[in-house]
């Protein structure tokens, strides 16, 4: 058999394969050539082959075969072989293999061997990949070594030492005598590696730590570190001019583990920390490593406020770095202390605004978050200025965030309405397709609670989509607002602006080709018919084009076009007389209260007079819903619709179809008691338009749940299926009441979470009465498209004992029947 | 050159045509992956010094070598093993002295 190559011909042969299957040639022929060799048991050129198979290793072909291999060259007497051995072994075994055990005992013979440099690869080799059973045994010899005067082996065995540790936490005490003495080295290295050990325990055993805030520890860490600052220049340890940084980050990092949560360590530190955040360097990198691990340190122990504000300044420094690295981790920090160290961020607010330029699309993202924390009453509207600067021109996949903070930070900061409205628009016009949908009703409802503003609105919001109605959440909103205050469009009343002249047919043109056009969603069209439909009321010369467009859509394809048409044309021909109050002025809307993210208030559409513009609501009762349906007409936003129809006690109309639910409304009772309009109907009702029930009795057997029982009111759940459609869940509540006097004004209302959609449809009475002796019914239907488990808060409001009583509570205990 | 990750982060640096690409980690630091020309080794360093530690290791190599190149990185993998087994065990920064690690790699060597 030839000598086998070696290892440099090896590669020279590889690289000169030009294609990848040349190369899987040669290196199969190799590799059939070193295994004849293994098998031969040759000892001299066994290390020559494990060189090879380990470069083979590298370039990623299977060399398990080599394992066993590894394994004899340890045992060797020779230094290279053994050095080989180690290597594959390091490379080729980890501690899923079972044949790394058979190590142990060579590793232990090697760490007590004559030659330093043996014992140094055994040590190196067990702190690689010794596995849990390996250091349990070999523990001891290392914390032999580590207490040995040799310094070369003394940082490899305090780094041994570290991953004994990580692997064997229990053995951590074995190694706390030996440490001891560690820092007394003058040897860098041990130094090093000393620090590294002792981090590793203070991190993993909170006893460790409380162990050497006691014995001083800080005090010769601060020492060891001044040092390190004040000596002369020493050309063993220097990079770039400063001596060790490596040592000094290490120390400092050391520090703060120590310095955490306890104030005497943290005094003791104070004055180095100060020392090194003014006397370093920061031309270069190595300057900057070490002052941002001091800031590191500085937030997090307990320092005094001069040196918080030391290290922030630090931090507004780097911003103006030119190395995107150091801005990229300057951000990230200021970031996290924005929360705690307000004020002092705050100063360097112009230089986080100017980083929203920046080329780099990570800078870009952390300036825009940290912008928005920074947002406060007194500057919002320079910073406002900025961020609508930054939406015009940033990329697309952070117009959506920016947008969404805007609107907050607008709705909490705003100076004046004029403003907030101003910004809005310019929100919608610049990013309209980006808003998100629930910001919709959310403007619109802003809108309308400015009630100063709205032919200011109207006109502004004309203007915009005049030219460019392709943003459909903009469109959405400017069609509603036209709806509604058309008239004072028209009427040229604005004081805020130049009134401009519109005629009625050139506003009836634009919502027109809204309706008409491609472009617009579904959702939209609805928007405006709808709003057309109000115009009817509010403008005087063009009703009968109004009627012509609201009888076209009466065939439209869309269905949620044509139900409405439908409807809206049975206004004009049956219901004329009951058109005005119906289609007239939304009044001022209560906040919806934002508990969460995703929470909203559901209101109960309930017995509601007609309430006219001028009226507020009456007190004690909730405002109509009716914008609800005229906002939510498909369902999609996370307002859900309420058909708030009359109590059940009136008599039904003849005709179950389409306008049962109007027909409700052909009362006996006084006109002015008539409720809200309902005239949108969710899609996944429209099985049920009569006053039928809409699901089949699938109640196979859901259990019922109560869900509230509190002073004496009580409230029942029973839970049916629909047939038709299984995502969604009927629910129909009972109240009780078991005091000795009634409850009146009962209003019930329900939330869910965002991805649920509620309808709640009207109660049999508000009063319960005592004892038992009767309860209220009242029927709600869930959505629950995604069958995710049903959650929902409930508020109850009543009158009793004549005191008002107010309770909000939250069901959790739905059976799983009920949504799965 | 610096990545965030959720366990881990990327850092490298580029010296003309060698890449050196360290994944560190926090927690864990066993890692291992030579390749040809981007040497990704089993660094675990803290985070936060990013460049002066390749620096390091590259002038190491440039002294061991003779200014090096690419090339001797792959001819001589196994040496640079051994040298990067003076500067790094088991993921953590063991000795950043220069001449200490170039005499101790020398002293080897001879053996």
């Amino acid at each position: 058999m030839p000598a086998p190559i070696r290892l440099r011909e090896l590669i020279r042969t590889i690289r000169t394969a030009r294609t990848q299957a040349e190369e899987r040639e040669m290196i199969q022929k190799e590799c059939a050539a070193i295994r004849s060799s293994f098998r031969e048991e040759d000892n001299t050129y066994r290390c020559r082959n494990v060189a090879k198979l380990l470069y083979m290793h590298m370039l990623g072909y299977p060399a398990h075969f080599g394992q066993l291999e590894c394994l004899k060259l340890i045992a060797s007497q020779k230094f290279t072989d053994k050095r080989i051995g180690y290597l594959g072994a390091m490379l080729l075994l980890d501690e899923r293999q079972d044949v790394h055990l058979l190590m142990t005992n060579c590793i232990k013979n090697d760490l007590n061997h004559s030659t330093q440099y043996v014992q140094g690869l055994a040590l190196c080799t067990l702190g690689c990949m010794g596995s849990s059973e390996m250091c349990r045994d070999l523990a001891g010899e290392v914390e032999k070594l580590l207490k040995t005067s040799n310094s070369y082996l003394r940082k490899k065995a305090a780094l041994c030492a570290v991953h004994v540790i990580r692997k064997v936490p229990e053995l951590m005490e074995m190694f706390l005598p030996a440490t001891k003495n560690l820092l007394n080295e003058k040897n860098h290295g041990v130094l090093h590696t000393s620090v590294v050990l002792l981090t590793e325990m203070c991190e993993r055993s909170p006893d460790m730590l409380a162990h050497f805030r006691k014995v001083s520890l800080v005090p010769q860490l601060v020492r060891i570190l001044k040092n390190l600052i004040m000596s002369g220049y020493s050309p063993e340890h220097d990079v770039s001019g400063i001596s060790d940084p490596f040592l000094q980050v290490r120390i400092l990092r050391l520090l703060r583990i120590l310095g955490r949560n306890d104030d005497d360590s943290s005094e003791a530190m104070n004055d180095i920390l100060a020392q090194v955040a003014t006397n370093t360097e920061t031309s270069k990198n190595v300057g900057n490593a070490i002052l941002y691990e001091t800031v590191l340190t500085i937030m997090d122990i307990k320092s005094e406020s001069g040196l918080r504000v030391l290290a922030i300044n630090i931090l507004g420094r780097f911003l103006l770095n030119n190395d995107k690295n150091i801005r990229y981790v300057a951000l990230t920090s200021l970031l996290k202390t924005v929360q705690t160290d307000h004020n002092a961020v705050q100063r360097h607010r112009s230089t986080i605004v100017d980083c929203l330029k920046d080329l780099d699309v990570s800078i870009k993202r952390r300036a825009m978050e940290l912008s928005f924390a920074l947002v406060n009453g007194n500057n919002v509207r320079g910073m406002m200025k900025e961020l609508l600067y930054f939406l015009d021109s940033c990329e697309p996949e952070f117009k959506a965030d920016c947008a969404s903070g805007i609107f907050l930070a607008a709705e909490k900061y705003a100076p004046s309405k004029r403003w907030h409205i101003d910004t809005i628009m310019r929100v919608l016009t610049t990013a309209g397709s980006y808003v998100r949908d629930d910001a919709v009703p959310n403007l619109i409802q802003l809108i309308t609670n400015s009630v100063e503003m709205h032919a200011y609105t109207v006109q502004r919001l004309y203007k915009a989509i005049l030219g460019d109605y392709s943003q459909q959440p903009l469109v959405q909103v400017a069609s509603w607002c036209i709806g509604e205050y058309g008239d004072l469009l028209v009427s040229g009343q604005c004081e805020e602006e130049e009134p401009i002249q519109v005629t009625e047919d050139e506003v009836l043109d634009i919502l027109e080709s809204v309706l008409i056009s491609n472009m617009s969603a579904s959702v939209t069209r609805g928007y405006a018919l709808t709003a057309i439909m109000k115009l009817s009321t509010r403008f005087t010369c063009t009703v009968n084009r109004i009627k012509k467009v609201v009888s076209i859509y009466g065939s439209s394809i869309d269905v949620e076009l044509q139900q409405r048409a439908v409807e809206y044309n049975a206004l004009f021909k049956k219901y004329d007389h009951m058109r005005p109050a119906l289609l007239e002025r939304m009044p001022v809307m209560e906040k919806v209260t934002t508990n969460g993210p995703t929470e909203i208030v559901q209101t109960n559409g309930e017995t509601e007079p007609a309430v006219l513009e001028t009226k507020p609501p009456p007190p004690g009762l909730q405002p109509d819903s009716q914008e609800n349906d005229l906002l939510d007409l498909l369902g999609e936003s996370y307002i859900t619709p309420v058909i708030p129809t009359a109590p059940t006690s009136k008599p039904v109309s003849a005709g179950g179809e389409l306008l049962d639910l109007l027909g409700d409304l052909n009362l006996t009772g006084s006109p002015v008691s008539a409720p809200a309009p309902q005239i949108a109907q969710p899609p996944f009702l429209l099985d049920g338009l009569s006053s039928r029930p809409l699901f089949n009795d699938n109640a196979a057997g859901i259990p019922s749940i109560t869900a509230y029982n509190k002073n004496g009111l009580k409230i029942d759940f029973t839970f049916e299926r629909s047939n038709t459609n299984p995502s969604v869940t009927v629910i129909t509540i009972q109240a009780s009441n078991s005091t000795e006097l009634d409850m009146t004004d009962f209003v019930f209302q329900a939330a869910v979470p965002k991805t649920f959609q509620l309808q709640l449809l009207s109660p049999s009475s508000s009063v319960i009465p005592a004892f038992n002796s009767g309860t209220i019914t009242q029927v709600i239907k869930v959505l629950n498209p995604q069958k995710q488990q049903l959650r929902m808060r409930i508020k109850l409001t009543y009158n009793h004992k004549g005191s008002a009583m107010q309770d909000l509570a939250e069901v959790n205990n739905f059976p799983p029947q009920s949504w799965q | 050159s610096l990545f965030g990750g959720s366990d881990y982060k990327l850092i490298y640096r580029h010296y003309a045509t060698l890449y050196f690409v360290f994944c560190v980690d926090s927690s864990e630091s066993e890692l291992g992956i030579l390749d040809l020309i981007q040497v990704t080794s089993r660094g675990g360093f803290c985070a936060e010094l990013p460049v002066p530690c390749p620096q390091v290791f590259v002038e190491t190599l440039d002294k061991c070598f003779e200014n090096v190149c690419e090339l001797d990185l792959i001819f001589h993998m196994d040496k640079v093993h051994h040298i990067l087994q003076e500067v790094v065990i088991g993921g953590m920064v063991l000795e950043t002295n220069m001449n200490e690690i170039v005499a101790q790699v020398e002293a080897q060597s001879k053996l």
